[in-house]
């Protein structure tokens, strides 16, 4: 029996109005708790410090281009990356997925009308928004040069850069994954339709359920940490400094504790969107839906327990880094099974090759790509070579560009239908994606070779026989850009000027393909009713 | 099921769902809470390793009796809150009234000594930032390792600052949250909402007795 439930004061037989309909007064917007207009305001944002962190990234290629360090002093040079570092991982990947197409699709998928909290999840937006202006605030100070990772004691004793202005944002910036974290396992748990049991829920919001959960566990370890280092900076406090008997290490072993889950909040959500996006162009349920969501669970638990092989050579103990590179390989293990279901996804599926498609094809590409250069770094011996080369630089570019931007960027255009309205064009959608999986591979592929020949990272000169390797990835780099400004174009013009798009363009199941596009201000006229699981393809 | 009258808020189906979800949703604020000290008790017990003999000597710098009448404090003060939250749940408003004024009036206190430990300890030169002078008299050999004994002191002493300091910041903030609820206990205008909340708050509270028996163990129980 279908249970239906009207909201306060709403008319039964009016057509609900979408969710775009309540105006575009700069009101309507920043006091809103619609979370599908918060996702917009996460998606704007995001994609404003994309393309700030995208330009300290071409001015490092530009750099590289040749072997001097010309074009920029060493200490700019330290200073660009670290802002690349920053901007990206904090600013960028972690809200990437979660905050934009998590906030605007979790309840639609669970079938409810909102998050549990929607002021919380509209604070976690102005939480970004405050910790964002430290950071610019901290650029404009001169930058920062200890690189993303804070290592101490750059960044306690020796950095006169303006560390403590980004640390102070980085530190905000955790209480908006947080909020956004407890929101979606809120959500989750308490906010699906009846039917919507455990074993339906679309893998996307797994992926989104335990990213929440990683959210919540590792955030305040940084929070805490960066608070020390804020301390030790202004008060001396001695935690991180051998002088008063601190412990240097110490700090790498809290940042990593929580920098490791935090690569996999930048990829489990990815993993998410190319599940919906395979199945969907394959016609084909994923294959193995109970031992993907095992996967996903086992991947947030492991990721927890295998951040010492960030250290193998700071000097921890060697039991430590047998034990650190045998958690690592058994991380890979969940990672390797999601790659075959995919795989066995597309196995007899009635493949079609439209742009989202495209996207997740080359996630699959350069994840395993990233994966696998993974597991060469967790065995001990050849860390010892690779470890602060380019190899590793090369590694987690595959996976946090390769993998989890390519991800987003399949994401975007998989549910811009249903977050406009609007279909976008073919043919250049086509053009962009394949412009993304050259570019991703010609800009970091010669980068593993170059580390392997002894490159080393965060060097802003280098030997002559490096030269054509780093030609080719700066090459690269101007491929790549043109794979993420198109989009820019040619989804910009769709919103005025698209065909319009329907519920259901793609023919897709999941609930939040049940429902007029753009959406009703609360989802769906009655709460729905689930009857099947989520791929209930062919 | 009984009828509700009250309306849950419009993202929720019905009263349970929007109770069951507030508690959910503090529950998992703990979760992150937990990781917050627990990253800090994982520094304090790497350092406590490594320098075990200055840091069992320095704890005995710090004002036990004071410390363990704060515990009684606060665990009674614990108790008074769960018979708050059983008074809002019979829908009593003066017991509510009551128990929350004596849950505060305990916190207050709590927070009272605490003040005054601290001021005590800085005027017995115990306070090592912002240069203020600071005089460790120690019976210890004059190096710990490497370090001088005092340095390794100081060092104790940041971390039981930082330690008291943050809980400090988190009983203001559940006083904070305890005085709202008594001025809505006050009005006493929806006593089912006044329950729901009063609930929430409570495990806020519980949350921080604990943090507290954690800090009191570390910082002052760890002698030998
Ligand atoms: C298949 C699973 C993975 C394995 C086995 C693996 C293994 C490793 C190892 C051993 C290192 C340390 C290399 C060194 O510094 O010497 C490393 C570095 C790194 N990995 Fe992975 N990784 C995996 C997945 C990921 C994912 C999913 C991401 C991001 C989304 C990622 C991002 C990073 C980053 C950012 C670094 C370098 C951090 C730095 O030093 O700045 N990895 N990985
Ligand atoms: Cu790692």
């Amino acid at each position: 029996m279908t249970r239906v439930v009207y909201s306060e004061g709403e008319d039964r037989h009016a057509t609900p109005a979408d969710y775009l309909s309540g105006g575009w007064s700069i009101r309507s917007w920043l006091l809103t708790v619609d979370h599908k207009r918060i996702a917009w305001l996460y998606a704007v944002s995001i994609t404003l410090f994309f393309f700030f962190g995208s330009a300290a990234a071409l001015l490092i290629r530009l750099e590289l281009l040749t072997p001097a360090g010309d074009l920029l002093s060493a200490e700019s040079y330290n200073r660009l990356f670290s802002l690349h570092g920053i901007v990206m991982v904090w600013f960028f990947l972690i809200p990437s997925i979660p905050a934009t197409l998590g906030n605007f699709l979790l309840p639609m998928m669970v079938g409810a009308r909102d998050m549990a909290f929607p002021k919380l999840n509209l604070l976690s937006w102005y939480i970004y928004t405050l910790g964002g202006i430290f950071t610019i605030v901290a650029v404009i100070a001169g930058g920062v040069d200890t690189g993303w990772t804070f290592y101490t004691p750059y960044s306690t004793l020796f950095s006169n850069s303006a560390v403590l202005a980004a640390a102070v944002g980085v530190f905000i910036v955790g209480f908006s994954s947080i909020l956004t974290g407890l929101n979606f396992v809120v959500t989750t748990h308490t906010m699906r339709a009846p039917g919507m049991t455990w074993g339906r829920l679309p893998l996307f919001v797994w992926a989104n359920y335990a990213t929440a959960l990683i959210m919540v566990l590792a955030t305040p370890v940084l929070t805490v940490t960066l608070l020390l280092i804020g301390l030790e900076r202004t008060l001396g406090i001695g935690i991180f400094d051998p002088a008063l008997g601190g412990d240097p290490l110490l700090f790498q072993h809290l940042f990593w504790f929580y920098s490791h889950p935090a690569v996999y909040i930048m990829i489990l959500p990815a993993m998410g969107v190319v599940s919906e996006i395979v199945a969907c162009f394959s016609r084909n349920p994923i294959f193995g839906y109970t031992g993907m969501v095992l996967s996903i669970m086992a991947i947030a638990l492991f990721g927890f327990i295998v951040w010492g092989h960030h250290m193998f050579v700071s000097g921890q103990s060697l039991y430590a880094g047998i034990l650190f590179s045998f958690f690592t390989f058994l991380v890979a293990v969940p990672s390797a099974i999601k790659t075959l279901n995919w795989t066995a996804t597309l196995f007899r599926g009635r493949i079609s090759f439209d742009a989202p498609m495209i996207y997740a094809l080359s996630f699959l590409e350069l994840f395993t790509v990233g994966g696998l250069t993974g597991v060469f770094l967790a065995a001990l011996a050849l860390d010892v070579h690779l470890h602060d080369t380019y190899f590793v630089t090369a590694h987690f570019h595959y996976i946090m560009v390769g993998g989890a931007v390519t991800a987003y960027m399949g994401g975007l255009h998989f549910w811009w239908p249903k977050l406009t309205g609007r279909l976008y064009s073919r043919a250049w959608a086509t053009t962009a994606a394949l412009a993304l999986l050259i570019g991703l591979n010609l800009t970091f592929y010669p980068q593993f070779l170059l580390g392997y020949a002894g490159m080393p990272r965060r060097y802003h000169s280098y030997p002559d026989e490096f030269s054509i390797l780093q030609v080719l990835s700066t090459l690269g780099t101007g491929v790549l850009a043109l794979g993420y400004l198109l989009p820019l174009i040619y989804l910009s013009w769709s919103l005025r000027r698209g065909e319009k798009a329907g519920p259901n363009p793609w023919d897709a199941k999941g609930l939040e393909w049940q429902t007029p596009s753009p959406p009703p201000v609360h989802n769906f006229r009655e709460t729905p009713v689930v009857e099947e699981g989520p791929y209930a393809y062919q | 099921m009984p009828t509700n009258k009250s309306r849950p808020a419009v993202q929720f189906d019905d009263m349970d769902q929007q109770r069951h979800a507030g508690l959910l949703g503090m529950w998992v604020f703990l979760l992150t809470e937990t990781l917050l000290f627990g990253g800090l008790f994982a520094g304090f017990a790497i350092l406590r390793l490594q320098h075990g003999a200055v840091f069992a000597e320095a704890t005995g710098h710090l004002n036990l009796p004071l410390a363990a009448i704060n515990t009684a404090l606060l665990l009674t003060s614990g108790l008074t809150m769960a018979l708050a939250e059983l008074a809002a749940g019979a829908r009593l408003r003066r017991a509510t009234l009551r128990w929350l004024l004596a849950t505060i009036a305990l916190g207050t206190l709590f927070l009272g000594i605490k003040g005054f430990e601290w001021y005590s300890e800085f005027q017995r030169q115990l306070v090592p930032v912002l240069n203020l002078p600071f005089h460790y008299s120690s019976e210890l050999p004059a190096a710990s390792g490497e370090q001088p004994v005092a340095a390794v002191a100081e060092l104790f002493f940041n971390l039981y600052f930082i330690a008291t300091g943050l809980h400090a910041l988190h009983m203001l903030v559940g006083l904070g949250i305890l005085a709202a609820m008594l001025w809505l206990a006050h009005r006493w205008r929806r006593p089912d909402r006044i329950d729901r909340q009063l609930r929430i708050a409570g495990l806020y509270w519980a949350f921080i007795d604990v943090v507290w028996i954690f800090i009191f163990t570390c910082f002052y129980l760890l002698r030998a």
